[in-house]
């Protein structure tokens, strides 16, 4: 019987992009569908009741939620090919440790940087860099997170690269001249098909973060 | 040789949960009691990103945050596992760990340090979130079924350390009459033999629990 994937979601969320990305690097069929985050469908009500957000996989007629907790799973489901995560176990809990910073500490100061003003802006652009600077010694020599290939963190990280413009752009500043080595592995990851299509174009997303920007009240 | 040790604070929920999966697992370890208003050399060694416990050493090796711990310790040391082995069960036990550390929690730290004209709705946002919990526990034994798995060890906070908050803090939100599914949970879970071993001194807790109340003079 063949695998019915669905994947609930809204083109510009880099936790969307994520699952899209991770998918594409297995080969797997899914149907996506746009969700309407202002007028919620009885789908996502009914497979995400607990936060009702995207991203949400439904396999089979199951949900799966949370983006890292869903690339986990597309990891453990399709295991033929592709793996995201090391096989040594310290391995694999470093870089578990590394997509939770992303989550935990990167992903909330982005969101100062398109809304903040002044002084907490400038807060934000430089705790952002640190973060960058942080990645970038855990990168180190190899080519991606993962090593030779796209791995766990690759897929955690990479796309907020789509977003970079709408950073660089509302907080005045460019990343590449402080973060060089992160950029290169940005351009590196995006030579690659399941990551080029998956990240939306930059200029798009900057017009959604004017708009949303507008909507909060931020101009 | 294999050596563990383990950076904790005696009343971090947290770190305990690293101690309780240690012990299901018959690991034998080191502990360092961190004194967290004087982080040693050694943690901020270990842990220089958060700076936080708990911190597991293996042969020298580090490992951050105890989610991420606990799956270390469930691939390294195979004696009762904490997570099945089928990938959808798997995401729900990890789904509902992070429910716990990401949405719960929070929401119960929250109705402390609120304001007194937000605490209400403080309230009624954690009673939401504890009843989703309880949902999820429906009739099984524990979250991870018959025996305790990742969500319990998890949820050791709402086992334990919420009744000591509540007597700490003359505030009430889990009771019989509310949750009687939770409760329920809480009366197995404590009485749990590696449960029982890994929870702070109950007295100690409440004590300190009061004086943290106190100094941000919070009254309920």
């Amino acid at each position: 019987m063949a695998d019915e994937v669905t994947l609930l979601d809204f083109w510009a969320s880099p936790f969307g992009i994520r699952v899209r990305i991770a998918l594409a690097e297995k080969g797997v069929k899914y149907e996506y569908s746009e969700q309407n985050l202002k007028n919620k469908s009885a789908l996502l009500l009914q497979m995400n009741p607990v936060y009702k957000k995207i991203p949400t996989l439904i396999h089979n007629g199951r949900s799966v939620c949370e983006s890292l907790i869903i690339v986990q799973y597309v990891d453990d489901a399709w295991k033929a090919n592709a793996p995201f995560l090391p096989s040594d176990p310290y391995q694999r809990a470093q870089t578990r440790f590394w997509a939770d910073f992303i989550d935990k500490k990167v992903f909330e100061i982005t969101k100062k940087i398109w809304t903040a003003k002044g002084e907490e802006l400038e807060g934000a652009k430089k705790d952002f860099i640190d973060c960058l600077k942080l990645l970038e010694g855990e990168l180190g020599e190899k080519p991606y997170f993962g090593g030779e290939n796209l791995g766990y963190v690759d897929v955690a990280f990479v796309p907020f690269y789509c977003w970079f413009y709408a950073y660089e752009t509302c907080g005045k500043f460019s990343i590449e001249a402080e973060c060089p080595k992160i950029i290169a592995w940005a351009k590196r990851c995006m030579k690659k098909e399941s990551v080029s299509r998956s990240l939306e174009d930059p200029e798009k997303v900057y017009e959604f973060v004017l708009e949303l920007r507008k909507r909060l009240g931020v101009d | 040789m294999a050596e563990v040790k383990l950076l904790g604070a005696w009343g971090s929920p947290f770190s305990r949960r690293v101690e309780m999966a240690l012990k299901l697992k018959g690991v034998e370890y080191e502990y360092i009691e961190e004194d967290l208003g004087n982080k040693s050399p050694l943690l901020l060694k270990y842990n220089p990103i958060h700076k936080k416990v708990p911190v597991l050493l293996h042969n020298g090796k580090p490992i951050a945050e105890s989610l991420v711990i606990l799956e270390y310790i469930d691939e390294t040391w195979k004696t009762n596992p904490i997570l099945p082995d089928d990938p959808y069960d798997k995401a729900m036990a990890r789904f509902w760990a992070k429910f716990l550390d990401d949405t719960c929690m929070p929401a119960i730290w929250q109705i402390m340090w609120s304001k007194e004209n937000q605490r209400e709705k403080a309230i009624e946002e954690a009673i939401q979130h504890l009843k989703t919990l309880e949902n999820e526990l429906k009739d099984k034994r524990f979250f991870g079924g018959e025996t305790i798995g990742l969500v319990d060890i998890a949820a050791n906070f709402i086992g334990f350390w919420l009744g000591a908050v509540q007597e700490a803090s003359g505030m009430e939100l889990v009771n019989k009459e509310r949750f009687p599914v939770l409760c329920r949970w809480i009366d197995e879970y404590v009485n749990c033999s590696v449960v029982k071993q890994n929870l702070p001194p109950r007295d100690k807790l409440i004590a300190f629990l009061q004086s943290r109340f106190s100094a941000s003079s919070w009254k309920y």
